[in-house]
């Protein structure tokens, strides 16, 4: 009895009729409006038996539950820094939330200095958004060396592709260390050439995450760049 | 003497041609580009962000910000004094007001969402521009939205009702001029921004109403294939 109004994977507006009829859910980044779906968000349309979604294209990184990010220590309390996540709120990284023991009276910029990049993990989201970072995680550590390129917090499941598939890719390729945050902050570490190879591949990534094919492209550009041959593992 | 043909030729309830883009500023988290006749907005859109001063914080929303700027060389005559003055600030308020009944910020308490609108070239009905570009821009941040808002001017001009006035027919001098900005919600049709200059009956207002509402739908297509233009599959 309902009605689709639009195709699958197509990009969508605000206030755009999705669907009619009861028969559909509406899911992120859409409301119902009386027997309507409408999508509230710029994206791509997901839709998945009778759910309905959404996908972002634009936009900030919500910080969420369990993400790994790279953040930048802004600022440093009593009790522990200050994490900007790029997003629209700040962290709270705290003393006790690290593994190593600090005395009370330490000197907190022994550990973590103001301007340092670390890798960490959100351990909670307050409704008021409050988040709160952990150090103990596994693969938690500060940066040294290497370089931050800011990508769109959208386009990181493209950059990282399926089970790193793509990451591990430009990895064997370039020979460059990657951390790839969910926020969309990536550091990349390697020899000053290869990390130029590694800016350009993610910049065309994230330009042309949407189309399909995109495997194939970037690894026929990786080809071209670094002059050797690259297999593509299959992942299952 | 009666006004018989509109001084640029056009039909009584057109509008002189429009040109929409959307990702005009790089740096900007969203923006938009929109061109009607010799007025031209660009928008660009920062946030959600951290709010300052701190006691504007909204815990239980997050807040709309706008700015409207002149540009010093782009009207017809003397140079406009850059900056906010009393013209600039009331525009911005209405436009806010004008924008508020589509944007969701309950996502983002404590947070603000700037929208800066400058206008490199103006004649006549620059408000209207700053908000159809405004609504792009903010659709193409990501920023949650019920949807869309395109606005276009109605008026009098001497005994015909016209639509979209130049200045030429801002200034009519052989006749009296109404001047009446109009903003309409894409989805509910609703009427988020009114204001009038000059005199107009009852029953010529419901029947400007109804040509701005036709206007606008146009619009409000021109703004949405501008926002998926962007996002387009291009075939090699």
């Amino acid at each position: 009895m309902g009605k689709l109004l639009v195709e699958d994977k197509t990009i969508v507006t605000p206030g755009e009729e999705l669907a009619e009829g009861m028969d559909f859910l509406p899911a992120e980044g859409t409301f119902r409006d009386k027997d309507k779906i409408i999508s509230s968000r710029l994206g791509l349309i997901n839709i998945n038996g009778r759910v309905i979604k959404t996908i972002p294209v634009a936009g900030r990184y919500t910080p969420k539950k369990e993400d790994t990010i790279i953040a930048k220590v802004t600022n440093i309390l009593m009790s522990g820094w200050i994490l900007d996540i790029d997003s629209a709120y700040s962290a709270m990284l705290s003393v006790k939330e690290t593994r190593d023991f600090i005395r009370r009276d330490a000197d907190l910029t022994r550990y973590y200095n103001i301007g340092d990049y670390i890798v960490t993990d959100i351990v909670m989201v307050t409704s008021q958004k409050l988040i709160d970072a952990s150090m103990k995680g596994l693969g938690t550590r500060k940066l040294i060396g290497g370089r931050i390129v800011k990508v769109n917090p959208h386009k990181v499941p493209r950059i990282i592709g399926k089970k790193g598939s793509m990451v591990s890719m430009i990895k064997n390729a370039t020979g460059c260390n990657i951390i790839v945050g969910q926020n969309g902050l990536v550091w990349i570490n390697g020899s000053p050439e290869n990390e130029i190879i590694v800016v350009k591949i993610i910049r065309k990534i994230e330009q042309e995450a949407h189309i399909s094919g995109l495997t194939d492209r970037i690894k026929t550009f990786l080809e071209k760049e670094t002059n050797k041959k690259i297999s593509i593992q299959k992942v299952e | 003497m009666a006004y018989t043909k509109r001084n640029d030729g056009r039909k009584f309830d057109e509008t002189r041609p429009i040109e929409a883009k959307a990702g005009v500023i790089k740096r900007a988290d969203g923006s938009a580009y929109f061109k009607i006749g010799k007025t031209a907005a660009y928008v660009a859109v920062y946030g959600p962000r951290e709010i300052h001063p701190k006691f504007l914080q909204n815990p239980r929303n997050g807040k709309l910000r706008c700015y409207y700027n002149m540009m010093p060389f782009s009207s017809m005559g003397n140079r406009v004094r850059p900056g906010a003055n009393r013209r600039a600030k009331e525009i911005a308020m209405v436009t806010e007001k004008a924008l508020l009944p589509v944007v969701d910020l309950t996502e983002f308490p404590n947070s603000v969402v700037d929208v800066f609108i400058e206008l490199p070239q103006t004649d006549a009905g620059t408000r209207c521009a700053g908000i159809c570009a405004a609504s792009m821009a903010l659709a193409d941040a990501g920023i949650p939205m019920k949807g869309m808002v395109a606005a276009v001017s109605m008026g009098r001009v001497d005994d015909k009702l016209v639509v979209d006035l130049d200045y030429s027919e801002e200034s009519y001098e052989k006749g009296t001029v109404a001047d009446i900005p109009i903003a309409i919600v894409s989805n509910t049709q609703e009427v988020s921004l009114l204001q009038m200059d000059g005199e107009l009956s009852r029953d010529e207002l419901k029947q400007a109403i109804e040509i701005v509402k036709k206007s606008c739908s146009k619009i409000d297509k021109i703004q949405r294939n501008a926002l998926k233009e962007r996002y387009e599959v291009k075939n090699e």
